[in-house]
């Protein structure tokens, strides 16, 4: 966390001039195609309807993420001119602040993930929490590469590469060895993606919960099997396009609940997290790490690469998926006490949400108003159990 | 101290005496009871191990790499489709040279449902870098299971003891069980050169390029190399402690055989009933039974089959689409080294069918009567 100095301020603001710039002719440009489609439109329905996927490209899909990026980008500047105002106090602010999140990282960069990845946020802020008396049973996933190739690894404790299914079984076992061998402070993490969980994972996730092993599991949930190339996963949510849920088949079930599933288990401790709320996640961390017995984190890590998002909106979506209670944040302890960690005032309509990321960009209206729905149901469904 | 016991229960003293501190382990016939005495020995403090009742296979043995990692001696048991269940993580014990020892029953592959022996299923896992020890007594079980610990750990490759299923598993033998002293003194605490813990953070099995990877299975392969030397020298060893000597092979009346059956597990031991009873009919017949089949005793069965005339394989198992595997191995371990011996290959007992010392004797007629080997497969004791 740095104070920018005053020639650097300069900088900054020549590089917002230029950008405005740009901006302002990209509309200009964007509003005249507009004209045309519109026109080519009249006498048709006002729907927007994506011929081609997200891999076979093409035109009309640039075309069509040029727009809601634009639109995305109105909004942002609109956010940053308001704050314009306030930066400069706000830096001042900064200075005496007291930083929320310790300052050591665990997590050292030259790190393989994409531009924008929400897996790595999960992993640097979950560290922070859990300290270097760690350790990692990563099953196939994005991290097995994020970390590096042999004889690298970015992160400063050990890590175990175990098989796809067993994230949670190595996670017991690591748990029991070191313990005979007299090592009993160490915690012991299941790191596994939503694919590695919800799926081929779930088997050995529910074995470990039933015996209460005492393990911390992680699901870092960027909704596909990221790692592969982009195919749908029992936590892809409805509506997605994934390589194997093209446009004209996209997935059509909801997301898999795990978060229920885990609290059937009776366990002592379970909590969704999202990379936009980093010191929830670090609380709840920190929370976990007292507890004996099995606990579960599903944390919400977006993926610009295969959800067809801007890198830079990864905490924003992180944010607005909390606001728009599509991933409320939540704890459930002993699967009967309920607790809800962010009520937002006013629930954000989705479609804002869903507009930044190309792999929704074919729905329809329809569509979307049938998520809507049971994005409501579901958060009716959780209000009342936090009631109860 | 002699008890009479169950061959899966000379498994659990084993798993006893060699102090095993992580057992993982899911339930199969015929290998139940097995886990129930471990449960027991370590509920009652008999045994101070942590046993983590696993919800399948496939997380027995994917528990037992990873506390294996963290510097602990593992066990677990299990059979055919237990087994073969676990195929994956094989490759991931040996490749990641962890020596987690582990107990299986034989027993025929489903379908249809037998739990009734035969060897395919350990033997289908012979590339898997696992060491595999086939037993014929109870209490080569139980002796086993410590050599395999002190073999294992010295070379960082798991092993495999093997019985058969009912004949062995649940026939009841006497077995002297070793004073626990004795076996602290020849099965010293698992003390691996490199393990997981924080206080020296590594990232084990991830991502290894062409750059490196033939080298790790390389040094594997060179390892198992090792392994005959090993288990003959911790044998003497293990012999001038216990008095009984374990060994790859058994020669049972080769030197002057002209006649010679290749077996194993309790067949092994049939075998040496019908040497018995040819020898007395005038026929210079002889047993050598195969202990250890991974790493093949390739000097062990050149140096006795050597001096055969013939040399009857009998296989409890096959390879679809190629012969008898015991066959297979024993005529390329001969290759250019027969001195003239007739390699003859026999395929009986599968899912169970009893082999009797009458199944020897006729195998020994066919060996006789022929000159060359014109089948690969020679059938006995199917119904037609």
């Amino acid at each position: 966390m740095k104070s920018e100095a005053p020639g650097q301020e300069l900088e900054h603001k020549m590089k917002l001039e230029q950008k405005q710039e740009l901006e302002q002719k990209l509309k200009e440009k964007m509003e005249l195609e507009q004209e045309k489609a519109a026109r080519e439109k009249e006498g048709e329905e006002e729907q927007v309807k994506r011929e081609t996927s997200g891999k076979e490209g093409g035109r009309k899909e640039r075309e069509e993420r040029e727009k809601s990026a634009e639109r995305g980008m109105r909004e942002e500047k609109e956010n940053r001119q308001a704050k314009e105002g306030k930066k400069e106090t706000s830096d001042k602010k900064e200075k005496k602040m007291k930083l929320s999140l310790p300052t050591e990282e665990l997590m050292g960069s030259g790190h393989l993930a994409c531009q924008g990845c929400g897996a790595t946020l999960a992993m640097r802020y979950v560290l922070k929490a859990l300290g270097q008396k760690t350790a990692l049973c990563i099953p196939a996933c994005c991290w097995s590469v994020i970390d590096g190739p042999f004889p690298y690894s970015s992160l400063d404790v050990p890590i175990f590469h175990c098989a796809f299914e067993t994230a949670a079984a190595s996670a017991a076992g690591l748990k029991a060895g070191l313990e005979m061998v007299g090592d009993s402070e160490t915690t012991v993490v299941a790191w596994a993606g939503d694919g590695g969980t919800f799926d081929i994972g779930i088997q050995a996730l529910s074995g470990a919960a039933e015996r209460n092993d005492d393990i911390i599991y992680v699901c870092y949930d960027n909704e596909a099997y990221m790692n592969t190339g982009i195919q749908r996963s029992s936590a892809t949510p409805y509506g997605a396009w994934t390589t194997t849920t093209p446009v004209k088949h996209f997935k059509n079930r909801p997301k898999k609940d795990i978060d229920a599933i885990m609290a059937a288990h009776r366990i002592p401790y379970l909590a969704t997290a999202s990379v936009g709320y980093p010191e929830d996640l670090y609380k709840k961390t920190k929370k976990a790490k007292d507890i004996s017995g099995t606990r579960f984190l599903h944390i919400y890590a977006p993926c610009p690469t295969g959800w067809k998002a801007r890198p830079e909106d990864t905490v924003k979506l992180a944010r607005m998926v909390v606001q728009n209670c599509i991933f409320p944040l939540y704890e459930v302890e002993f699967g009967e006490k309920y607790t809800i960690n962010i009520r937002p005032r006013e629930k954000k309509p989705i479609v804002d949400y869903l507009r930044l990321q190309g792999r929704f960009h074919h729905l329809t209206e329809e569509h979307v108003r049938m998520i809507q729905e049971e994005v409501d149901r579901n958060w009716e469904r959780l209000l009342r159990r936090a009631e109860a | 101290m002699k008890k009479v016991i169950m061959g899966n229960h000379a498994l659990s003293w084993g798993a006893q005496l060699s102090r095993a501190q992580v057992i993982a382990a899911y339930p199969i016939t015929p290998q139940t009871q097995v886990v129930e005495l471990l449960s027991e020995m370590c509920a009652s403090g008999e045994l101070k191990a942590k046993f983590i009742k696993v919800e399948s296979e496939h997380s027995a043995m994917a528990a037992c790499i990873a506390a294996s990692l963290a510097g602990a001696r593992t066990f677990t048991a299990t059979s055919a489709q237990g087994l073969t269940l676990m195929h994956e993580l094989l490759h991931w014990a040996s490749g990641g040279r962890l020596p987690v020892v582990m107990g299986n029953i034989n027993r025929a592959m489903a379908p249809g449902w037998s739990i009734w022996t035969d060897q395919n299923d350990s033997l289908s896992q012979r590339d898997t870098g696992w060491i595999q020890f086939y037993c014929a007594s109870n209490q080569e079980v139980l002796d086993t299971v410590i050599q395999a610990f002190r073999v294992s750990e010295a070379l960082l490759i798991p092993s495999m003891v093997i019985l058969d299923a009912f004949a062995l598993s649940h026939t009841y033998e006497v077995v002297d069980i070793p004073d626990q002293d004795k076996v602290d003194s020849y099965l010293p605490a698992f003390n691996p050169p490199v393990r997981l813990t924080p206080a020296d953070p590594h990232a084990f099995g991830g991502l290894t390029s062409p750059e490196h990877y033939f080298e790790l299975r390389y040094k594997l392969q060179k390892d198992m190399e090792k392994v005959p030397q090993l288990i003959e020298e911790t044998g003497r060893e293990y012999e001038r402690l216990f008095g009984r000597y374990l060994g790859q092979v058994e020669d049972y009346r080769c030197d002057d055989a002209e006649l010679i059956f290749v077996s194993s597990g309790t067949a092994g031991y049939t075998a040496r009933v019908a040497v018995d009873e040819l020898r007395e009919a005038g026929i210079k017949a002889g047993n050598l039974r195969v202990k250890v089949f991974r790493p093949f005793p390739f000097d062990k069965v050149r140096q006795i089959l050597g001096r055969a005339k013939k040399v009857a394989v009998v296989d409890r198992n096959i390879s679809y689409g190629h012969h008898g595997i015991f066959y297979q191995e024993v005529k390329s371990a001969l290759y250019g080294r027969a001195n003239g011996a007739t390699v003859l290959g026999f395929v009986t007992g599968l899912g169970g069918r009893d082999m009797t010392p009458e199944a020897f004797k006729e195998i020994a007629e066919v060996a006789l009567a022929r000159d060359r080997a014109e089948e690969d497969i020679l059938w006995i004791g199917v119904k037609r």
